[in-house]
């Protein structure tokens, strides 16, 4: 087949739940190609020299590399190609912003139809879950312990390839359960946590160990890690999870929380199903507030739990919101109405509970630091609408307690640990971090990459020990 | 897994169990708590930590046996084990250098003055002890606090043990007799709290209180524990769980803790005691 053949084959679309279906349940919505749908896709690629969809991609996967694997029909040497610059290709295909990173700069986007990488990306990174033993063996034991604190994906991958490296790695992790963000925030019908522990299942396959209820800085400090335990390095992988709240009048009634507790309630905690005793609040009329992945995950959760309407409140218009395309897309069509140019001002309630919330309408001035335009607010633009569950998903910072982890440690005024930018090592010696708690709140892909950058370094530095 | 080895019923739907689990043992102060979770079907549950023995490794929990989580912990024996425990958590009390102070308890928040009044002495202050109770049967700790205190009193909401009263009344009795002291200490039901802060109040005596909010996670991940202090919002996991009780939005704590709650069981757990206090409040203005 030639380039102008290739062109003009379609692009195959992602087989979905049915609307109806996904309400009454937290089944995945992205069924995932089949071997067919996979084959299809991946003909449509140019396999193009320049391949500017590589310079799409943070972590520099090889894209064209590996869809011509997946025309061969070798899926697991595809997942291998691709992991060698991502980990964790089964969570990346599902979760990554693709339509901002490498199918922004897929040749075939200017026609609306780049290619399904992010798809094609689930597709083998299943395959590779299926098919375990075909997989990297670790090198020879070193003899050095590594600790890893906080397993969100900049802590795992970290591990994992440390653990390849032959260091001994454990993760110490908070919660009971290990993933970060990935279990506690991201929901299942996105991300199943299967997927998630099936990657840990490799981890500790690597001989990596797994601890959780380990609030370091509390249950064990760092000088307990470093002269205690022997470890002879430190990565620390402590998240961005701190959330925001909008600071205004009644946010503390009953009926108001941040996404992080209601997203809590629901995935870590497993509130939908009735088997599990944590309670969460089930609005009839809920409002959430935001318009990033948090506020979609938030909306499309409270819509399964049962609520007649769900409201999005976002301050900017549709073309500003952070979120991923195809979660906006997935929140209009389960019917989460959108309110855009609208902030709140207050929460009322009644009886000690919210009844409502007040907002402002705005209007779009010039583009502030982030380069989106800013929201100006209209004056007398007052209205009321009416909520018994308002969700608050405005964004979170690096939980303040991070400073107790390690005194001495250089972080910035907002709470970011300060790491050299080659090494990712902080000012203490032999202690690195990476992830949302240097860069603020970004993606899993970007941290996934400082994991494995960090680990690179903490290797380097072990050995010219 | 955090194996028990030891339970002791203190008193009906009150157990104290100690609980092997050598990390939060070692690294905990008075002042902070753990979060547990019975099962892998369970929710996640604040405890206070009543005793600690860093040798054996060991914490003690005084569970009062409220709803759904506690009954399934009430269910495990000496041998089970607790699936997870994570802690020590929150700040540990700030006590400075008082030279007379007051702890004062009430029901299943009695427990948690153990340490809190071990370690003030400790620091050098005569300590005082009030600790109420609905009723005879009902008191707990009341050796231990003995020992960790100079002087301690009893009170019972019936009178059936002690001196009959509310725990506010000696204490207001003490501070109109011109007892001076430098810090108070309370833990237990809000209103409870909330007395306190109103009796020693006009005394301008530094007073703390140990708050109870709802929490999921406890590491200041989720917001569920926020507070009003002074006007602003603290998250009690990690900000507290203790604050300055004259600063405390206590009306707001007590809405908060509601959200989820059964009214019938709070409404008997209340009992009596908190009504008597909660009209003489709203009397009170
Ligand atoms: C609801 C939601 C949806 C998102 N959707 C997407 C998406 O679709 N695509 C995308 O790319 N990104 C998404 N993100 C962002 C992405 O999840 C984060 O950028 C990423 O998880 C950051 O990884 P991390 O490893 O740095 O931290 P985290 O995932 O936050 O993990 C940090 C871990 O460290 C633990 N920890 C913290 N302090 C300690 C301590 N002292 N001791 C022990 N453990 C500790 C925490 O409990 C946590 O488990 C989303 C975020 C949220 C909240
Ligand atoms: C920092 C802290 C320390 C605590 N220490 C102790 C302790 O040492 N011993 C002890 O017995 N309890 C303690 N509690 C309270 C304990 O966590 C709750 O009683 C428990 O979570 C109730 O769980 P349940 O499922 O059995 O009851 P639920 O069915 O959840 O609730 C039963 C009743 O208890 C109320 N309730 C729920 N959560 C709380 C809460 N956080 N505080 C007060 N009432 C609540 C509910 O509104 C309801 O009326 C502490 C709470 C905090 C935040
Ligand atoms: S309990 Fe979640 S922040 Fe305090």
């Amino acid at each position: 087949m030639d380039a102008k053949e290739r062109m003009k084959l379609e692009p195959v679309p992602m087989p979905e739940l049915e609307v109806s279906e996904r309400l009454s349940s937290f089944a995945e919505v992205n069924l995932g190609y089949s071997e067919q749908d996979t084959q299809a896709e991946a003909e449509r690629c140019l396999q193009c020299k320049k391949a500017p969809c590589r310079e799409g991609c943070p972590v520099d996967v090889d894209i064209p590399g590996f869809i011509a694997l997946i025309r061969e029909g070798s899926y697991a040497e595809a997942g291998l190609k691709i992991k060698r610059t991502n980990v964790f290709p089964a969570i990346c295909g599902r979760v990554c912003p693709q339509e901002r990173q490498c199918q922004e700069r897929c040749v075939l986007a200017k026609r609306g139809k780049a290619i399904n990488i992010g798809y094609l990306e689930r597709f083998v990174g299943n395959y590779l879950i299926a098919h375990p033993e075909e997989q990297i063996n670790a090198a020879p034991a070193t003899g050095k312990r590594v600790a890893v604190v906080g397993s969100g994906p900049a802590g795992l991958a970290a591990a994992g390839d440390l653990a390849k490296l032959g260091h001994q790695v454990t993760v110490f992790e908070a919660l009971h359960r290990p993933g970060g963000v990935l279990v506690y925030g991201i929901p299942e019908f996105r991300l199943p946590n299967i997927t998630v522990d099936n990657e840990l299942e490799t981890l500790r396959r690597l001989g990596v160990e797994i601890r959780t209820n380990v609030v370091v800085g509390r249950t064990l400090t760092i000088a307990d890690l470093r002269e205690e335990m022997g470890f002879a390095a430190i990565f620390l992988g402590l998240g961005a999870g701190a959330p925001i709240f909008l600071g205004i009048e009644g946010e503390n009634l009953p009926g108001v929380m941040s996404a992080n507790e209601f997203l809590t309630r629901v995935n870590l905690m497993r509130a939908f199903d009735e088997d599990y005793d944590t309670p969460v609040q089930r609005g009839r009329n809920v409002t959430v507030i935001g318009g990033g992945n948090v506020a979609m995950d938030s909306s499309r959760c409270a819509l399964r739990l049962g609520a007649d309407s769900v409201t999005l409140l976002y301050r900017r218009t549709r073309a500003e919101m952070p979120a991923r395309v195809e979660e906006v897309r997935h929140a209009e069509e389960e019917g989460v109405i959108f309110e855009l140019l609208v902030a709140p001002t207050r929460f009322l309630g009644e009886e000690g509970h919210l009844t409502a919330v007040e907002c402002l309408r705005m209007e779009l001035g010039e583009p502030d630091e982030s380069g989106r335009r800013r929201p100006i607010p209209l004056p007398g633009s007052e209205f009321i609408v009416a909520t018994d569950q308002a969700i608050i998903a405005i964004g979170a910072r690096v939980n303040p307690s991070a400073r107790l982890v390690m005194p001495g440690m250089e972080q910035d005024d907002g709470g970011h640990i300060i790491v050299d930018r080659e090494t990712l090592m902080t000012n203490i010696p032999g202690v690195f971090s990476g992830g949302d708690v240097v860069a603020g709140e970004e993606t899993v892909i970007r941290a996934l990459s400082d994991g494995r950058k960090a680990a690179q370094a903490i290797d380097n530095y072990l050995r010219s020990k | 897994m955090f194996k028990i080895v030891d339970k002791q019923e203190l008193a009906e739907n009150i157990i104290e169990y100690t609980v092997d689990a050598p990390d939060v043992a070692r690294h905990h102060h008075a002042g902070q708590f753990c979060i547990i979770r019975v099962h892998s079907h369970c929710e996640r549950i604040p405890l206070s930590i009543a005793e600690t023995d860093p040798q054996a490794g060991t914490i003690t929990l005084v569970v009062q046996i409220a709803g759904h989580s506690t009954k399934e912990l009430a269910q495990l024996e000496v041998g089970d084990a607790i699936l997870d425990v994570v802690g020590p958590l929150g700040r540990p009390t700030r006590i400075g250098s008082p030279k007379r102070a007051v702890f004062v308890g009430g029901g299943v928040g009695v427990p948690a003055g153990n340490l809190m009044a071990r370690e003030m002495k400790q620091a050098g202050a005569q300590v005082l002890g009030i600790i109420g109770f609905r009723t005879k049967d009902l008191v707990i700790y009341e050796d231990k606090l003995r020992a960790a205190t100079d002087e301690l009193i009893v009170t019972t909401d019936d009178g059936s043990y002690g001196y009959h009263g509310l725990v506010t009344e000696p204490l207001q009795q003490q501070l109109e007799a011109g007892e001076s002291y430098d810090l108070v200490i309370t833990v237990g039901p809000v209103v409870m709290m909330r007395a306190v802060a109103e009796v020693t109040r006009p005394y301008g005596i530094h007073t703390i209180a140990s708050l109870n909010p709802i929490m999921v996670d406890g590491t200041g991940m989720c917001g569920a524990c926020r507070v009003t202090v002074g006007g602003e919002t603290k998250f009690a996991c990690v900000d507290g769980p203790e604050f300055d009780a004259h600063q405390v939005d206590f009306p707001e704590l007590a809405l908060r803790l509601e959200m989820y709650g059964d009214e019938e069981i709070r409404a008997h757990e209340a009992g009596p005691h908190e009504c008597r206090l909660e009209q003489s409040l709203n009397e009170s203005g």
